[in-house]
């Protein structure tokens, strides 16, 4: 009892130092959300004196966000389910179906983690533009546009993450391997095996794959910032940032567009904390 | 069959990871105008040649340069202490985990946006400095001081993560070390040296390396804060190779400074994988 008192007054100096500190983090949130509700042409407080959602309104109109959502939508949602199978799959062969070299595939494959975005830019972009039969291009991918300006080419990049293959392997090294073999003895398909048996039982590591896959194309900017040219291909970030530019900025109008566009970021990582946190720490760890 | 479920995934990263590297390589030592209807000349090394005696180039390696080397040891630091400060249980720790990973959750573009207002001239830095009686500034557009008014949002940015991380790091020290050591009379600055730092070292490293590889990426921040100015203090390499390649249509030389940027991240990353190894005993 004792010590238990002692430690928690030992605690106070900790809790009141990251409480202090959380606040100044959380600080430039609270002004975004009490700029986005109040009235254009008043002064911002801390808390708005007469709260409005008419710049939500403007933001909605002015930046093409309804496009611009729809857009993002369709990529994110194509991105995740792709995502959660074809490096999946991979991954569990590589740790459960090894083949003559499973192991320097691996490696290669893996090795593409490193490579900085801008030496792949470039060519993506060049690839996405002569795609063939794309956007009026030939066999060859002469003529036209190709995929650029469109959602499939905003899409190109993200449809299997290497990441995911390496957290996938990881995961499934894991397991045990006896259930495969009692499968096999009752005549199982090595696909039925794995979506019957392994599959089930990788809901966090689908999770995770999800998650993330899920984060980081909605959250990309450079490369539809190159792909998309006007705006029928706009994302989400990048409707933001025209809104920005254009000439006098209204910041209120500006700050709703982006809580509307942070939003579903924002749902997804509240309602999955520990999965965010525990990914994080899994790939450190074990990178 | 093992080939078989790999071969979706391997042929989609060779076409669409691989061979771009490759493509790249080879237009680094093209002159390429996807404008002109012609295709890439070759021209040998002229690309790299060129960007290594044209200022502009030299100028954004040393803004990137700069820009991981003032970003990376604040906030490593700061992410350090508050994973110490949070690397116990008491009640409410979550919320202020949950609550200091916000800024990494939410997007670079739209973090960016709210600092772009927070920096304005009726902004909220200004704000608080007419507060206490101070004149305000054009945090953004002076020589001297947009770099590092950039820097100071991606130092909050970045704290979060470093955190998570560096905390589960913390979190595989052997408790019973810190026993030993106070048992030997170890204060609390040498429990630190002798214990957690050895402890967390391989975190650490994989920290250090995550962010000299996102931070020498710059970009997102750099285009909606400062559009690479004012007169280039803010042109990052990688906010250049897109000017060159998209806005003035030198694929060729923008393809020769994203493998010299290349090669940048990979000797940072070098030097901190060898010191993240350290002495031995």
């Amino acid at each position: 009892m004792i010590g238990r008192r002692r430690l928690t007054r030992r605690a106070w100096p900790r809790i009141v130092a990251l409480a202090a500190v959380t606040a100044l983090v959380l600080l430039p949130f609270w002004w975004m959300l009490s700029l986005a509700f109040t009235p254009e042409g008043q002064s911002v407080s801390f808390i708005p004196e007469q709260p409005t959602v008419e710049n939500f309104q403007i933001a909605v109109q002015a930046a093409n966000l309804d496009t611009a959502f729809a857009n993002s939508t369709i990529i994110t949602v194509v991105a995740v389910a792709t995502n959660c199978i074809v490096p999946v799959i991979a991954g569990y062969a590589f740790a459960h179906l090894p083949f003559r070299g499973s192991k320097p595939l691996f490696y290669v494959l893996l090795s593409t983690v490193a490579i900085p975005v801008s030496v792949t830019l470039i060519p993506l972009f060049l690839m996405a533009r002569n795609f063939p039969l794309a956007g009026g291009n030939d066999l060859f991918g002469d003529g036209g546009s190709g995929l650029l300006d469109s959602v499939g080419g905003l899409m190109l990049p993200y449809l299997v993450g290497t990441m995911n293959i390496f957290l996938s392997r990881q995961y499934f090294a894991g397991m045990d391997r006896d259930f495969a073999e009692a499968a096999r003895i009752d005549g199982a398909s090595e696909l039925r095996t794995f979506a019957r048996i392994y599959l089930p039982m990788a809901k966090p590591l689908l999770a995770l794959v999800a998650v993330f896959s899920f984060t980081g194309v909605w959250d990309d900017f450079l490369w539809p910032l190159v792909v998309s040219a006007s705006e029928r291909s706009t994302t989400v970030q990048l409707a933001i940032t025209t809104f920005a530019a254009s000439g006098n900025v209204r910041y209120g109008a500006l700050m709703a567009a982006t809580i509307l566009v942070t939003l579903p970021v924002l749902v997804v990582f509240l309602f999955n904390q520990r999965g965010f946190i525990a990914g994080l720490s899994e790939g450190g760890i074990k990178g | 069959m093992g080939l078989l479920f790999v071969v979706p995934a391997a042929l989609y990263v060779v076409i669409f990871q691989l061979g771009p590297v490759l493509y790249g390589l080879v237009l680094s030592f093209s002159s390429y105008s996807p404008i002109s209807r012609s295709g890439p000349e070759f021209i040998g090394w002229d690309n790299y040649a060129a960007i290594f005696n044209d200022p502009q180039f030299g100028q954004a390696m040393l803004v990137t340069g700069r820009y991981v080397l003032q970003v990376l040891p604040v906030t490593v630091v700061i992410a350090l202490g508050l994973a110490m400060l949070s690397n116990r249980a008491f009640r409410g720790v979550g919320l202020f985990r949950t609550g200091l990973y916000v800024p990494h959750v939410v997007s670079l573009t739209a973090v960016s946006m709210v600092w772009l207002w927070m920096y304005s001239d009726q902004g909220l830095v200004n704000q608080v400095l007419d507060f206490f009686g101070q004149s305000g500034q054009r945090w953004l557009t002076t020589e001297g001081g947009a770099l590092n008014a950039v820097s100071v949002m991606r130092i909050w940015k970045a704290l979060g993560s470093n955190m998570v991380l560096l905390l589960a790091g913390l979190q595989t020290v052997p408790k019973d070390l810190y026993e030993a050591a106070r048992v030997d009379g170890a204060n609390a600055w040498q429990q630190f040296r002798a214990v957690t730092l050895p402890g967390i070292r391989p975190m650490l490293t994989y920290v250090v390396v995550m962010d000299i590889i996102y931070l020498a990426q710059g970009f997102a921040e750099i285009f909606v804060l400062t559009q690479g100015g004012p007169y280039g203090t803010t042109t990052t390499v990688n906010y250049l190779i897109y000017t060159e390649a998209f806005q003035y249509n030198e694929m060729g030389s923008a393809s020769a400074m994203a493998f010299v940027l290349f090669a940048f991240i990979a000797g940072l990353t070098i030097v901190a994988l060898r010191a993240g190894q350290g002495r031995r005993s």
